[in-house]
């Protein structure tokens, strides 16, 4: 039965990741997936070493690294590059040390067990806030993808539309850490949301089929890795990879 | 006086330094103002001002009504991004809560095709782009229309209807329209006052009394080719 609540909320994190990875796409926010990702990798090692529970310590992590891009965003500073590169690097590198060789694999890769009612309850609970935050500020979202400066004349926040969307965005990593680890999670943001966009011209069409090749994706995942005994965040990953492979035959108008 | 718009000791400055210096004039009700000046001299600065988007010293002072259309410059939009105009123009009515009604208003009088508000923002031609551009500033029925050199990335013919279309929705909607122009003959056909920024060299009036040749020659530097045509009128013509 814990196996079930795992993988229904794997494909329910897919949807979320297919929405906000529509709108990372859209944004040109295709790497910072990766990104924010690698800076759960020291919090998952704290995590353990303290023995607390290593997502409680990746969530902190990513709130930390949250704050700290959506400041960056904001200075506008050219050397914001720079600094996302060190800041990043550097995580998954003080991550390493941190971790034990036991748990390291999993952190970066990601793995697959059971879970109980109650972290069911509150992944799922996480999915439908993301999933219900998008859905509700689409219109300013698409409004402030298309021209920040458009949004601001018009009265909307951008900067803290931003912060909403980055947490949204972290939310969703962090979701998809359990099993697919702090290197490997940022494809589920960025491939299904580029086979959308390979498919269609139309936004409520991109939206859906991001969403689809998502859950597509976690679904033929796990079906690949239970029937050939490979690892779960990994296979999952290199199917969404082929999935896009063959979105790429489609040939656009 | 029925002014809807007053500036008073405007400046704005870029670390430290004045980009537009002590800056003073009044707008009245269904002016045209036009906005000109060399690369670099702060016209947009000026606009983002007006929008109150960047810090500044001394007073905006807007009527209490308004309510202003923007048009910017430069959209960087990607050319992938698989957003309509449709898609555009519905975020907008949803976010300021408006009608949907109005939105088939708006882009009647814009004059925009389904077809053009059904194709991906970048796949239309640079006039059909801005048309949409207006379209949108123009819902929510704003009573200021603010535009940063909306016929910049377009060719001639289409320049030329950008321009009749925002002074038809001018009349149709009584509007005040702000506007930066590089091209001087839509200053002498349809601006009411023209202000210049060139930094220290500021000047404001009428067309007539600010484009001479002194002026345009210390705005935009002694290499400037003079053509005057007030109003169709050429002054070298019998």
């Amino acid at each position: 039965m814990n196996e079930i609540y795992s993988i229904t909320l794997a494909l329910s994190t897919a949807v979320a990741a297919g929405l906000v990875g529509s709108f990372a796409l859209m944004k040109r926010m295709s790497l910072a997936g990766d990104t924010i990702s690698h800076i759960a990798l020291p919090g998952i090692g704290i995590a353990i070493a303290t023995h607390v529970n290593p997502l409680f310590g990746a969530g902190v992590a990513l709130l930390i690294g949250t704050l700290f891009i959506w400041r960056l965003q904001e200075s506008r500073s050219m050397t914001a590059d720079a600094a996302i590169g060190v800041v990043f690097t550097a995580a998954i590198a003080v991550g390493v040390l941190l971790t034990t060789k036991e748990e390291l694999i999993e952190a970066l890769f990601g793995g697959f067990e059971g879970m109980t009612l109650q972290s069911f309850g509150f992944g799922l609970a996480a999915v439908l806030a993301i999933i219900g935050f998008i859905f509700k500020f689409r219109n300013q979202l698409i409004v402030a993808t298309f021209s920040p400066e458009l949004a601001e004349a018009n009265g909307l926040s951008v900067n803290r539309l931003n912060l909403y969307y980055l947490l949204a965005f972290s939310l969703t990593i962090l979701l998809g850490l359990r099993f697919l680890g702090a290197i490997l999670v940022g494809a589920l943001i960025i491939v299904p949301a580029a086979i959308g966009r390979q498919l269609t011209h139309t936004l409520g069409v991109f939206l859906t089929a991001s969403c689809i090749a998502s859950v597509l994706s976690v679904a033929l995942g796990f079906l690949i890795s239970f029937q050939f005994g490979t690892e779960v965040g990994p296979t999952i990953v290199a199917t969404s990879a082929a999935l896009f492979g063959l979105s790429l035959f489609k040939k656009k108008d | 006086m029925n002014s809807i718009l007053e500036v008073k000791n405007l400046t704005v400055s870029f670390d430290g330094i004045p980009v537009i210096d002590g800056l003073s004039f009044d707008l009245e009700r269904g002016e045209t103002l036009s906005i000109i000046g060399p690369n670099g001299s702060g016209k947009t600065v000026f606009l983002r001002a007006l929008l109150k988007s960047i810090p500044f010293r001394g007073t905006i002072a807007w009527a209490p009504d308004v309510r202003i259309g923007y048009v910017p410059q430069k959209i960087e939009a990607d050319k992938h991004l698989p957003l309509t105009f449709n898609n555009l123009l519905f975020a907008k009515a949803d976010v300021l809560k408006l009608d949907r009604a109005d939105i088939s208003k708006t882009t009647e009088a814009v004059g925009l095709s389904k077809e053009t508000l059904e194709t991906p923002v970048g796949h239309l031609s640079g006039g059909q782009f801005q048309k949409g551009l207006v379209a949108f500033a123009l819902l929510g029925k704003p009573n200021v229309l603010l535009l940063d050199e909306p016929t910049a990335s377009i060719d001639l013919p289409q320049e030329e209807q950008i321009y009749e279309l925002i002074h038809r929705l001018q009349d149709m909607y009584g509007l005040t329209v702000i506007l930066v122009s590089h091209d001087l003959s839509f200053v002498y056909r349809y601006a009411t006052k023209v202000l210049c920024l060139n930094r220290q060299n500021m000047c404001f009036g009428t067309p007539e009394s600010v484009m001479n040749a002194e002026t345009l020659k210390k705005l935009f530097g002694s290499t400037f080719k003079y053509y005057h045509h007030i109003h169709g009128q050429h002054k070298d013509s019998n």
